[in-house]
């Protein structure tokens, strides 16, 4: 009987190895996503300027938890995602009332204020990022956006665009939560 | 056989003028003015990953977010940490992620002994095949008749074979006859 169940073997192999590549090579599976490290982390540590030519502070990680919710976003104008999120981002803050901090990443002072003279600035304050804060907020490219509670935790870290769908299933509901 | 040998040397000598080329993507203008502190950091950055080009390391890489991790690498090394204090800022931000040599943990046990784990399943499962094969050789069973006659006639002797033996017959009924 034994010796029987041992031809099941390459069967049972097969069964398993299909499974691997059914997920592995699944459309929906996307290999570059990476975890982020950085839930429940506390506020970074980060002093940014403001970008020169807007009139408009920049900010600290002082300025940040002080017992309000808060979306901190990553942008620059030569970022593409960025402007495919913007119109979502605008309509997110205007409708919550959270407040939108922007960090401009790696970007030409001037582009900046260009960008959002065209597309309109949904953001309350605006930081010049060289380079940095980037690396101090775990950021990995641009557009990434961050949630973070009224103690300066953060709660919420999204890589990409967001847009409708996201914002619908897992920014909205974050917010919700955390005003309560 | 000219042209074969050639082309094997090139083969051949393929991996050494692959290895040869320096990968490096450091900028004059990030390396520090100590020598010793400088190789610390270009040793520690080809260990590190450039969180964006999925499997090179930060000294290979000329990503801008590459750039500035060897920036930050240098800088922290300049104001005292150790290589793991280094590597623990990044992980806090970037998660294991960030080192290309995975660490040993509970949750990556499988991954550093599971390839170990399948040799020794595999030499225990050949040790146990070759043991039982000579514990029991298969004691050849007779062939039945049946079997005989069939071999016989795979191997081609009855084509060969009978019409003789029908001859011998024959000639054994003929001589009969004649007697």
């Amino acid at each position: 009987m034994t010796q029987r169940l041992l031809f099941l073997l390459p069967v049972l192999l097969f069964v398993v190895l299909a499974g691997y590549f059914l997920w592995g090579l699944s459309p929906d599976r996307d290999p570059q996503a990476l975890p982020s490290a950085m839930i429940d982390n506390p506020t970074p540590d980060f002093d940014l300027p403001p970008v020169p030519g807007l009139d408009q502070p920049g900010f600290a990680s002082a300025d940040l938890g002080k017992g309000e919710v808060v979306m901190v976003n990553f942008f620059a104008s030569w970022c593409v995602p960025c402007r495919a999120e913007h119109p979502y981002l605008t309509d997110l803050a205007e409708q919550t009332g959270v407040p939108l901090y922007g960090i401009n990443h790696r970007d030409k002072p001037e582009a900046a204020a260009a960008w959002l003279a065209e597309l309109g600035n949904p953001y309350s304050r605006i930081g010049a990022d060289a380079g940095r804060g980037a690396v101090e907020w775990g950021v990995s490219g641009v557009p990434e956006t961050f949630i973070l509670d009224g103690e300066g935790r953060i709660r919420y870290h999204h890589r990409g665009p967001l847009l409708g769908p996201l914002i619908e299933q897992e920014v909205e509901p974050m917010l919700r939560a955390l005003r309560q | 056989m000219k042209v074969l040998g050639i082309i094997l040397a090139l083969l051949l000598a393929m991996p050494v003028v692959v290895l040869a080329v320096p990968v490096v993507a450091l900028e004059p203008d990030e390396i520090l003015d100590d020598p010793v502190l400088e190789q610390r950091a270009r040793d520690l950055s080809k260990v590190i990953r450039c969180v964006v080009c999925q499997n090179e390391s930060i000294d290979s890489s000329n990503a801008e977010i590459a750039r500035e991790v060897r920036l930050l690498v240098r800088e922290r090394m300049v104001d005292g940490d150790t290589d793991q204090q280094v590597l623990d800022y990044l992980v806090a931000r970037y998660g294991d992620f960030v080192l290309l040599r995975p660490p040993m943990k509970a949750s990556t046990y499988l991954l550093w002994f599971g390839p170990g784990i399948v040799l020794v399943l595999g030499m225990i499962g050949v040790f146990v095949f070759f043991r039982r094969q000579r514990a029991a050789p298969v004691a050849a069973a007779p062939l039945s008749a049946e079997e005989e006659q069939r071999l016989s006639h795979l191997l081609g002797e009855p084509e060969e074979t009978r019409p003789q033996e029908a001859g011998a017959e024959n000639a054994g009924n003929g001589t009969a006859g004649r007697q």
